[in-house]
């Protein structure tokens, strides 16, 4: 199932020209440009391992391309994400942030319906075990 | 050849490069990572501030900043800390100018498991990868980049242009002391200017004269004598000689006593 998490996950996949776009345009916003990467793109799994440190005083889009080039040939069929923090006081928080590599086969989510005492239902996710 | 020649046919040829490139008549980047040799203060690294320029306004590079550095910044100093090391100042720098200064010391040929050696394989291959995002520029004295050259075939291989900064002539250094001073609104009256001549001829012959940063910093002494020289004066201060190095100024520095003694013992 397409995980859509993030911004342009309705898209198709971004070439390596429009990341580069991308985080170009974060560069120049003065963002922090951060790689990260992780196995399990879970909604609820909002820490996925940052490869390498938050990139803030890099000037060209070059540099991150390199490291997103090496986080792929470790991570391949790993999900990565491009994010960028923007630090300014009042925000202090990630302004974007996209996937920029898919796993080949992507894990299912099945909503699962937990009855409670009365009438309480809960809804959680869960990873469908791949098959 | 003087430098100015040189960079200027540098820049012709990359203008033109562009324009057949756009006419469709070449379609490969040509390479254009740099050696600069020279001694201290002959204009080394602001010859690449402006080299970086002249890359960015032609469309070579896409930024245009210059980032300096030395061995320091580009060697670890234990297992696995030089790689992480050099990619960092590879990153700060990708989309400019990487300016290494006193590259030699890059290469340490004494001790076979200096950690130089690693940084120096992780330039090799940016600089061979990565042509359009990097330009590389490596200084230093003639004679030890030279032997650096030498002895790291790689490097000569992958430099498109080398680029030797001659000494400056006295005449030379009169003139750049002269528009140092033009910059901070002073200049020389008559004698002060013979005392500078004099000046810059004893100094050349001290050691460690270091071209146009000599003659920086000993106008920044002079400007120091000449402030001292009027607080120290009863009465008033006219406009004229707060702009005004007289031969005072330049004649109390140290390096005529030296070079007196130097003619004396010799």
């Amino acid at each position: 199932m397409r995980n859509t998490q993030g911004c342009f996950s309705f898209l198709p996949d971004l070439s390596d020209d429009e990341i580069r776009t991308q985080v170009q345009y974060c560069i120049e916003k003065g963002w922090a440009v951060n790689i990260e990467f992780t196995e399990d793109a879970h909604p609820r799994n909002t820490f996925w391992e940052m490869w390498g440190l938050p990139m803030f005083d890099i000037k060209d889009a070059a540099a991150v391309m390199l490291e997103l080039d090496s986080c792929r040939k470790v991570h391949a069929d790993d999900y990565i994400r491009v994010s960028g923090f923007d630090s300014t006081h009042g925000w202090e928080s990630l302004r974007i942030s996209f996937i920029v590599n898919r796993p080949k086969k992507e894990p299912r989510f099945r909503l699962q319906r937990t009855e409670g005492a009365g009438r309480t239902v809960r809804y959680s996710l869960e990873t469908e075990p791949a098959d | 050849m003087p430098v100015k020649t040189r960079i200027r046919q540098i820049a012709a040829l990359l203008l033109v490069d562009r324009v057949r490139q756009r006419l469709g008549l070449t379609s490969e980047t040509p390479t254009l990572h740099m050696s600069f040799t020279g001694n201290p203060g002959t204009g080394k690294t602001t010859v690449a501030l402006r080299m970086a320029q002249i890359l960015h306004k032609l469309g070579y590079i896409r930024r245009g900043h210059l980032i300096s550095v030395t061995r320091d910044d580009l060697v670890g100093q234990y297992i696995g800390h030089t790689a992480p090391k050099t990619r960092e100042v590879l990153k700060k720098a990708m989309g400019g100018v990487l300016f290494i200064d006193e590259a030699y010391y890059l290469y340490r040929p004494e001790n076979e498991r200096d950690y130089g050696q690693e940084a120096i394989e992780i330039l090799l291959s940016v600089m061979e990868n990565q042509r359009d995002d990097l330009v590389v520029i490596f200084a230093g004295y003639a004679d030890r980049m030279d032997r650096f050259f030498r002895s790291n075939p790689g490097f000569r291989s992958r430099i498109a242009h080398h680029i030797d900064f001659p000494d400056y002539t006295d005449e030379e250094l009169m003139a750049i002391a002269e528009k140092m001073l033009a910059a901070q609104s002073y200049r020389f009256d008559e004698s002060g200017a013979a005392a500078f001549r004099d000046y810059i001829a004893a100094r050349r012959k001290q050691p460690h004269f270091a071209n146009a940063r000599s003659i920086r910093n000993a106008l920044d002494r002079m400007r120091l004598r000449q402030a001292n020289r009027h607080f120290e004066q009863p009465g008033l201060v006219s406009l004229e000689d707060l702009m005004t190095i007289s031969a005072a100024d330049v004649r109390a520095s140290r390096v005529f006593e030296m070079d007196q003694e130097r003619a004396k013992g010799g």
